[in-house]
C-alpha cells in the first residue's frame, strides 16, 4: 500500500503504512519496536543483530521494528505525552539499530524514497531539532545529506543540485536567523530552481504563517511530522 | 507620589501601584541587545555614546541612567560583576559588533576570529584555553561550544566531581563589588533592586556546557545531558545537589552583604518549555527539579524578605502548580506566544499566586517584524490584561532582539507612557 493511497499518512503515530507487513511481522521485530520506544539502545542493537542472524529481511526490521517504534514515539511527542529527552533516547536506540542495518540494506538494494539536504541556516548554530529531523528522515527511507549548522544559501542550493535532491529542509531556532530562510528561497527563485525542490522549514520561532509568507512548501512542528510530510510530498509529486 | 522602589514593593505584594512598574535591563533575560539599544538611544535623542556590553553571551547592552530617566524604568540589577564566562565585567575597551556597531566591552572580553569569520570567546578571558563561546559570521550573539561528547556510557566520576569547577562560592573581591552596587543604588537612587545572578540555574542550557570553565569534563553536550536524566539519573542529581549547595552558600553571602536592600532575587533561568509544549514530563520535573527549587525558595523565604524571580521560556502552563508549590513568587518571561500560554487564564487563575514579569510583547514576531501600530496595540492589550489589581511588571517577552527597529521600540514605549498617563 502506498502512502498516497492510504491517504491518511501516519496519524498520531499509528502505523498504517506497512499494515500488511505488520500483520506478518516477526515477534522479534515487534520487540525491537517496543524496546526502541523505551530507549533501550543496547537491547535494540542486540535484537537487530539477532533478527538479521535469523534471516529476517532488513527492510522489515527497519520498517516494522525501528521506524514503527520511532513513529509511535513521534506520535506521542506530538500529543505531548513524551518530550524531547524521551525522543532523544529513542532516537539513540534507533541509531544503534540503523548502524547495523545500513550495510545490509545496501546489500538488498533498498531504494531510498527520495533525497533531502538538511541544514540549520546561516548565523544559527542550533542543531538538536535538525539532527532529529535528519534521523527521522533516514528512518523514513530518505537518503539524507546533513549540511550541519550555519549554512549559507549557496551551500544549500549547490549541494541540492550536486546531490540531485528532492527536498531542501531548513531549520532555525532564532528570531534573528529565521529571515535567512527567505534569502535561501529568493536565491532559488533567482536561479530558476524554486519549482525543482520541495522546501520544508522548521524551528522554534517558525510557523505555518511564516512558511506561507516566505513561500516555503511546508512547515512542520516536529521531526516525526517532518518525516511524514516529506514522504507524502515526494509521493504526491 | 510613590518611588520606583515602593511601587515595585506594592507590585510584589499584589497591590496596584500608582504607576505601572517597568523593567528593561535589570537581568540577562529582561534586557536589550546592544544594536537595538544603540538605535533606541538615538531615537530618544540621547547623547551619542558607545554602548557597553553588559552580558557577553547575548551581547546585551548596559542600560544607562539617561535611558532610565527618558523611559521611566524602575528596576536595576546588581551582581558580583562576574559574567557567564567567569571574567569580570569591569573596565572598557573598544570592540566592533558583526553589525559594524562600535561598542565597549569589558577589559577581559578577549576574542579571536577564524578563517570563516567566526568569532570565539574564552573562559575567564584566557586565550590559552579552548574557546567556550562562538558567534557565526554575521551573527547576533554567541552560543556555547560543546567541549567533549561524553555520554552516560563514558562517565568516570560523579557529577559533583565533574562539575566542581563550574560552581564557585564568591570571593571577597566579588562580595565587595556586590556590596558596593547594592549600597550605591539603595543610597543614591529610588530604583527597585534585583540580584540578577541566578542562585542555581540547575540544568540551564547556558550553564551545562561550562562556558566559565577552561577545561570542562563530564557530560556537556545538551542532548547527552537531557538523555542522562533517563540513562544515568544519579549523575544529574549529583550535579544539581552541588550546584544548589554552592548557590545557597552564595545566597547567604548576598544576604550578609545586602540584606533586604534587595527586593528580588533571580533564582533560575532554566527553560522548561519549548514553543509547542513542555520540555520534559511532569514526572521528570518533580523528580529532578522541583525539590531543588523548593529548597532554594524555602531558604529565601525563611531568611530574607526577597521575592524569588523564576525565568522559564516556553509553554509551561502544565508546570504552574509545581512552580507554585516549589515557592516561586515571580514568573518570567510569560511567553504568551508559546502553546496554550493564554494570558487571560494566566491572570485569572494564577494572578494571585505569581507576579508576572514580562509578557508585554512578543519579541519573536510582533516587536521585530510587526508594524508600529501592531506593536502599540499588542502592548496596550497586554497592559490592560495584566496590570489589573497589581502583580505585574512590564517587560518584553525576553530580551529585545537585535533586528528591532527604533520605530517599533518607540511604539512600545509610547503605549506604556499612554497607559501610565491614563491611570
Amino acid at each position: 500500500m502506498d502512502l498516497a493511497a492510504a491517504g491518511t499518512g501516519w496519524p498520531d503515530g499509528q502505523r498504517i503504512l506497512y499494515k500488511e507487513e505488520t500483520d506478518m511481522a516477526a515477534e522479534i521485530v515487534v520487540e525491537i519496536s517496543e524496546l526502541l520506544q523505551k530507549g533501550r539502545a543496547k537491547n535494540v542493537k542486540n535484537l537487530v543483530q539477532e533478527a538479521l542472524d535469523q534471516g529476517i529481511d532488513p527492510k522489515e526490521i527497519l520498517n516494522d521494528g525501528l521506524l514503527a517504534g520511532m513513529m509511535v514515539v513521534g506520535g506521542k511527542f506530538k500529543r505531548n505525552e513524551v518530550f524531547v529527552p524521551e525522543v532523544l533516547v529513542a532516537a539513540r536506540a534507533m541509531n544503534a539499530g540503523i548502524t547495523l542495518l545500513e550495510p545490509k540494506l545496501v546489500e538488498v538494494g533498498n531504494e531510498p524514497v527520495g533525497k533531502a539536504v538538511v541544514g540549520t541556516v546561516k548565523g544559527d548554530l542550533h542543531d538538536i531539532g535538525k539532527n532529529l529531523v535528519v534521523m527521522m528522515l533516514k528512518g523514513a527511507g530518505f537518503d539524507v545529506v546533513d549540511l550541519g549548522t550555519d549554512v549559507e544559501a549557496d551551500v544549500f542550493i549547490e549541494r541540492a543540485e550536486e546531490e540531485n535532491a528532492d527536498i531542501i529542509c531548513m531549520s532555525a531556532l532564532l528570531t534573528t536567523t529565521m529571515p535567512y530562510m527567505q534569502t535561501v528561497i529568493d536565491a532559488l527563485q533567482e536561479k530558476g530552481l524554486r519549482e525543482k525542490y520541495i522546501v520544508m522549514i522548521g524551528g522554534a520561532p517558525v510557523n505555518d504563517a511564516f512558511a506561507k509568507q516566505i513561500g516555503a512548501d511546508y512547515y512542520t512542528p516536529d521531526a516525526a511530522t517532518a518525516a511524514e510530510t516529506a514522504r507524502r510530498a515526494v509521493t504526491d509529486r | 507620589m510613590a518611588t520606583s522602589r515602593e511601587r515595585l514593593n506594592q507590585t510584589l505584594n499584589h497591590t496596584e501601584p500608582d504607576r505601572l512598574v517597568m523593567d528593561m535591563g535589570s537581568t540577562a533575560v529582561t534586557g536589550i541587545n546592544a544594536n537595538a539599544l544603540h538605535r533606541l538611544r538615538k531615537a530618544l535623542g540621547l547623547e551619542e555614546r558607545r554602548v557597553k556590553i553588559s552580558e557577553p553571551l547575548q551581547l546585551l547592552g548596559e542600560v544607562e541612567e539617561d535611558v532610565y530617566q527618558a523611559l521611566g524604568l524602575d528596576c536595576v540589577g546588581i551582581s558580583a560583576g562576574i559574567n557567564l564566562f567567569a571574567f569580570s565585567n569591569a573596565g572598557r575597551k573598544p570592540w566592533t559588533m558583526p553589525s559594524g556597531l562600535s561598542v565597549d566591552v569589558p577589559v577581559d572580553f578577549n576574542t579571536t576570529v577564524d578563517g570563516q569569520g567566526r568569532t570565539y570567546l574564552y573562559p575567564q578571558g584566557d586565550l590559552s584555553a579552548p574557546p567556550s563561546g562562538m558567534m557565526p559570521k554575521g551573527g547576533f550573539f554567541f552560543d556555547n561550544i560543546t567541549r567533549g561528547e561524553i555520554s552516560c556510557d563514558d562517565i568516570e566520576s560523579s557529577g559533583a566531581e565533574d562539575f566542581k569547577d563550574d560552581f564557585a562560592v564568591m570571593n571577597d573581591d566579588q562580595l565587595r563589588e556586590l556590596e558596593r552596587q547594592c549600597n550605591y543604588y539603595y543610597d543614591n537612587t529610588d530604583y527597585g533592586i534585583i540580584y540578577s545572578s541566578n542562585i542555581a540555574a540547575i540544568g540551564d542550557f547556558a550553564i551545562v556546557p561550562g562556558p566559565n570553565v577552561k577545561h570542562p569534563v563530564g557530560i556537556r553536550s545538551l542532548p547527552e545531558f537531557m538523555m542522562a536524566h533517563h540513562l544515568c539519573p544519579d549523575y544529574i542529581h549529583e550535579v544539581f545537589e552541588l550546584q544548589v549547595e554552592v548557590g545557597l552558600k552564595n545566597a547567604e553571602l548576598v544576604r550578609q552583604a545586602c540584606g533586604d536592600k534587595i527586593q528580588v532575587v533571580q533564582i533560575s533561568g532554566t527553560d522548561f518549555g519549548t514553543q509547542n509544549g513542555p520540555f520534559m514530563s511532569q514526572d521528570a520535573f518533580r523528580e529532578f527539579y522541583k525539590p531543588y527549587y523548593k529548597k532554594i525558595n524555602d531558604w529565601v523565604h525563611k531568611n530574607t524578605k526577597w521575592k524569588t524571580f523564576f525565568h522559564s521560556c516556553g509553554a509551561v502552563m502544565s508546570f504552574l502548580k509545581d512552580f507554585h508549590e516549589a515557592g516561586v513568587d515571580i514568573l518570567n518571561p510569560v511567553q504568551l506566544s508559546a502553546k496554550d500560554m493564554d494570558g487571560k487564564i494566566l491572570k485569572e487563575q494564577w494572578g494571585d499566586k505569581f507576579v508576572f514579569w514580562g509578557g508585554g510583547i512578543d519579541t519573536q514576531q510582533t516587536l521585530p517584524f510587526g508594524t508600529p501600530e501592531e506593536v502599540y496595540r499588542e502592548v496596550t492589550e497586554r497592559l490592560e490584561l495584566f496590570s489589573k489589581g497589581g502583580g505585574y511588571v512590564f517587560n518584553t517577552i525576553h530580551n529585545i532582539q537585535s533586528p528591532t527597529s527604533a520605530e517599533n521600540m518607540m511604539a512600545m514605549f509610547d503605549a506604556v507612557r499612554d497607559f501610565r498617563n491614563r491611570k
